[in-house]
């Protein structure tokens, strides 16, 4: 039983990681010799790299948002779950636990779906998605199967 | 200098101080520092005064940048700090210099009480005045702006016998659609999410509060002192070590 408390937590906290790494680095959208989004834009030329702050677009301060949301979620879904965990009744579920997580997921999903429609606004020259954007994907069904265990779990003693 | 025509409170320095002729009680010495500092501090600030009106120029203040949408109007406001009274002869000028541009050109002139507006250059027919010189305004009014009345715009006023001053400049900036500034709408989205949480949770908590105290109340009157026996013996148990178990 103790293996099965580990395994959820692990399961959150590698949800959590990603989407930190996911928010911080930022290598969206990439090109051979450059990487850009959600903060700076990033070239290197001849060993040089210069970086420039992103484009301020409406959009792309929402998917910033989003981002962000999903990681204080996420983070209180952790919090709340070592809360809960200690103060439950006998038999409780931990719906607040779960209800923060799939929040998290849903913002991380609305944030890359954002990102992937709108993103021809602000970006001209790339050739393939940055492990930013792939890891945000990743993120979100980690989130959202976190959040449902959450769901169906039951406090026992 | 006109040193001579300040006045110089002599009367509060009289050694006849009525004060000192009795016996000088605590709150008698008090009140007489308290007269000898307010004298002290009105005649620095005279000389000050007396000074000050014969050394600052005249200060024209403007903003420092204008942002405006095509197609609107702008509005570029001009006032002055001067020591003189309003004189009948203020004058106020605006000359323009485009971005790029050396020389700048002379575009409103107002003096004699008639304003004069440019009607041969970039700003025929578009420009109003829409300032009140009695009270120190020599705003004038741009419409219907576009991409290359970006520029510098400077104010010079005058107000005789203080002419001594520099003019000042105001920036116009023309853009398509007005520019986001970064963090903006971030910071907003992240406000809201967190507030509505903070607020349901106040709510929750707050519904919480009110119907356990409902019903307190309600147990209290209906069941008296046997109700409060009851409650109490139904405690927590101390919490072991936690398990959980998954069921659907």
């Amino acid at each position: 039983m103790l293996l099965l408390l580990l395994g959820i937590v692990v399961l959150h906290v590698a949800a959590l990681v990603l989407l930190f790494v996911s928010t911080i680095v930022s290598a969206w959208v990439g090109n051979p010799n450059s990487s850009s989004d959600l903060w700076t834009n990033c070239t290197t030329l001849n060993g040089i790299s210069t970086c420039n702050p992103a484009d301020t677009g409406v959009w792309i301060q929402a998917v910033q948002a989003l981002m962000i949301l999903s990681i204080i979620f996420s983070f209180l879904s952790l919090f709340l779950f070592f809360c809960q965990l200690f103060t439950l009744q006998k038999g409780g579920r931990f719906f607040l636990t779960g209800a923060f997580q799939i929040f998290a997921s849903l913002f991380v999903m609305s944030g890359a779906i954002i990102y992937t429609v709108m993103n021809f606004e602000w970006v001209h020259q790339s050739e393939f998605y940055g492990f930013s954007y792939i890891l945000a994907w990743v993120a979100f069904p980690l989130a959202f199967i976190s959040g449902l265990i959450y769901v169906v779990l039951r406090k026992r003693e | 200098m006109p040193s001579g025509l300040i006045p110089f409170p002599f009367h509060l320095f009289s050694f006849h101080h009525p004060s000192l002729s009795r016996n000088p009680s605590h709150t008698d010495l008090r009140g007489e520092q308290r007269e000898i500092m307010l004298s002290v501090l009105a005649l620095t600030s005279v000389v000050l005064l007396g000074i000050a009106s014969q050394t600052t120029a005249i200060v024209v203040y403007t903003s420092w940048e204008r942002h405006a949408l095509v197609g609107t109007d702008v509005r570029l406001s001009c006032s002055f700090f001067s020591w003189q009274w309003t004189s009948p002869d203020v004058t106020f000028s605006w000359h323009y210099r485009p971005d790029g541009a050396k020389e700048a050109i002379s575009i409103f002139h107002y003096a004699g009480g008639i304003p004069y507006v440019d009607t041969k250059g970039p700003f025929r027919d578009r420009m109003e005045f829409v300032g009140n010189p009695s009270r120190r305004d020599g705003s004038i009014l741009l419409k219907n702006v576009d991409f290359a009345d970006n520029g510098t715009f400077t104010c010079d006023a005058k107000n005789p016998p203080d002419i001594a001053g520099s003019p000042s400049h105001v920036r116009l900036f023309v853009f398509e659609k007005v520019p986001v500034q970064a963090g903006v709408i971030t910071g907003a989205i992240i406000g809201v999410v967190l507030g509505l949480l903070i607020l349901i949770v106040a709510i929750y908590y707050l519904m919480r509060f009110l119907v356990a105290r409902r019903v307190f109340s309600l147990s209290m009157s209906k069941h008296g002192r046997k109700g409060k026996g009851k409650e109490g013996s139904q405690q927590k148990q101390k919490p072991k070590v936690p398990l959980v178990f998954i069921s659907f």
